[in-house]
């Protein structure tokens, strides 16, 4: 017999169902508030416009289910429907544009929904105190003004070259932003005169930037929606998450942040 | 008679260079061979060419007229604060293009620190222009030359120079009929890499000159863009870029490359 063993208590045979028992007890223990069972992380490929709304909705849904992480991978509509349907593992997608959302569910991607959760309208971005002086839509024709717009693929893209043609303006854009924050961060910096962006996105960066009404008549409507997605590697998170979004909590949130209700 | 290699080195060699074959061959199983002549005809990918190869070769030009006299600097001359002159000169390499980009708005944008009395003063504006696409560039890719220039000049035999300084050249001359013709090769190669560098750049052209396909849109923002709008484009495109940089670096063959 080994010399190690000699000295030991008996109970030195179960050591190893140590840690098992103590998580056993501490997972017992934990918060009892939310769905008991719903664990572990859920990814979430979300619009960029979404961005602020849906880091809160993260603490919420977060704090009402303890086991959960939810993991934000935000970025334009179309780049994450292009991602999806190469296979890119996520769980839930929510879309800033109707047929970004069409084209996955083409694709066979959605297991659940999708759910409309909410609409935006789109609104002229300028730096503050509006140094070039933009009062409208023509503006965005005058050449001696740095004009920017999302890329034509990206949801404000082509919502805002849809809305500039209800206005019957030829834009002279100056650069193409690959999705609507990087859009809003350079006219932020004041290196744009103007740009055209989502009314939620000139909410959310307070007094940096100011915003100018464009009429309801040129308007475009942009529809939110959030789906479960195919293959996903939590699909009890995703729906858990999904239901929190289209809850009266969620839709609270989205309001918060000018989202207009479903 | 010759011994075969050792086994591990030739699993490990072959591995590595599965690593850069087997995405050329996806690219190539992509590829829509039937529609390729109308593609690579389109108006996007001959502006995303032309602006390419345009700003990529600027660029190195620029990078060689300020970087042989600043690796010359560094190599020759003793001066306070030599080495962390060197160290900014390294920096783009190691810092993350797009970082440059927005360091270089934060410059020369229309509220930066040059940019905004430059444009007061007389209208030049870098961003969301065709220039300003020729200084990203050669902000990411002057240090390749400077770095081979620097290396080429301290390995350089001074006792050359010193024979044409005796024969009564003054300084310049020496640089021009003996140092720069001792150094050619390892010049050639800094070019290229510069070029090759700058013909590639992405991050810090679409941060800091925007993208605008005839503009500024040069062949890695197309690719980008036309990923997610039209795939066969962004084939076409892409095989565009593999062939140019093929085709320069076949014609470079072993006799640069050893000079790197």
């Amino acid at each position: 017999m080994p010399r190690s063993d000699r000295a030991r208590p008996a109970s030195w045979r179960y050591r190893r169902a140590v840690p098992a028992v103590v998580m056993m007890v501490l997972t017992a223990c934990g918060g009892s508030t939310g769905k008991p069972g719903v664990q572990g992380s859920v990814l979430v490929s979300a619009a960029a416009s979404l961005t602020d709304a849906f880091a809160e909705i993260e603490v919420a849904f977060e704090a009402a289910n303890p086991g959960v992480d939810v993991i934000l991978n935000l970025g334009s509509s179309s780049s994450l429907r292009d991602q999806i349907i190469e296979g890119a593992p996520a769980d839930v997608f929510a879309s800033a544009s109707r047929s970004t959302m069409d084209q996955v569910v083409a694709a066979g991607g959605v297991a659940g929904g999708p759910h409309v959760f909410g609409h935006n309208l789109l609104e002229i971005a300028v730096p503050a105190g509006n140094p070039a002086g933009v009062t409208g839509l023509k503006d965005f024709a005058d050449e001696d003004l740095l004009i920017g717009l999302c890329a034509a693929q990206a949801p404000c893209g082509a919502f805002g070259r849809e809305a500039l043609q209800k206005a019957g303006v030829t834009p002279a854009v100056d650069t193409d932003e690959p999705d609507v924050r990087a859009l809003l961060t350079k006219v932020e910096a004041g290196e744009l005169d103007a740009g055209l962006v989502f009314v939620t996105d000139v909410l959310s960066a307070g007094g940096r930037v100011d915003g100018v009404v464009i009429p309801d008549e040129f308007n475009v409507v942009a529809d939110y929606s959030i789906a479960i997605l195919v293959d996903g590697p939590n699909p009890d998170a995703a729906a858990a998450f999904v239901a929190f979004v289209v809850s009266a909590e969620g839709e609270a949130i989205l309001d918060s942040y000018g989202f207009l209700s479903p | 008679m010759r011994r075969r290699p050792p086994a591990v080195l030739i699993v490990l060699g072959c591995l590595g260079l599965a690593l850069f074959v087997v995405p050329f061959v996806g690219l190539l199983a992509r590829t829509p061979w039937r529609d390729l002549p109308d593609l690579l005809t389109g108006k996007v990918v001959t502006d995303a060419l032309r602006l390419s190869l345009v700003t990529s070769l600027m660029a190195a030009a620029i990078s060689a007229i300020l970087g042989v006299p600043l690796a010359w600097l560094l190599a020759r001359v003793e001066f306070p604060g030599r080495s962390v002159v060197r160290a900014l000169v390294t920096l783009p390499l190691v810092l993350p293009p797009v970082v440059g980009g927005a360091a270089l708005l934060f410059a020369l944008g229309r509220r930066g620190i040059i940019g905004g009395p430059l444009e007061q003063a007389t209208g030049l504006l870098l961003p969301f222009s065709t220039w300003g696409v020729v200084v990203a560039n050669t902000f990411v890719a002057m240090p390749f030359l400077v770095i081979t220039v620097e290396g080429a000049l301290r390995n350089l035999d001074t006792r050359y120079e010193g024979a044409a300084a005796s024969f009564g050249a003054g300084r310049l001359t020496v640089l021009r009929r003996v140092t720069l013709p001792m150094i050619a090769p390892s010049l050639v190669a800094g070019l290229v890499l510069t070029w090759a560098r700058a013909f590639g750049e992405f991050g810090a052209t679409i941060t800091f000159a925007g993208n605008l396909q005839g503009r500024t849109q040069t062949l890695p923002l197309a690719v980008f863009v036309a990923l997610e709008s039209d795939r066969s484009t962004a084939v076409a495109l892409s095989l565009v870029m593999v062939a140019v940089s093929l085709i320069v670096l076949v014609a470079l063959r072993d006799r640069w490359w050893r000079a790197l």
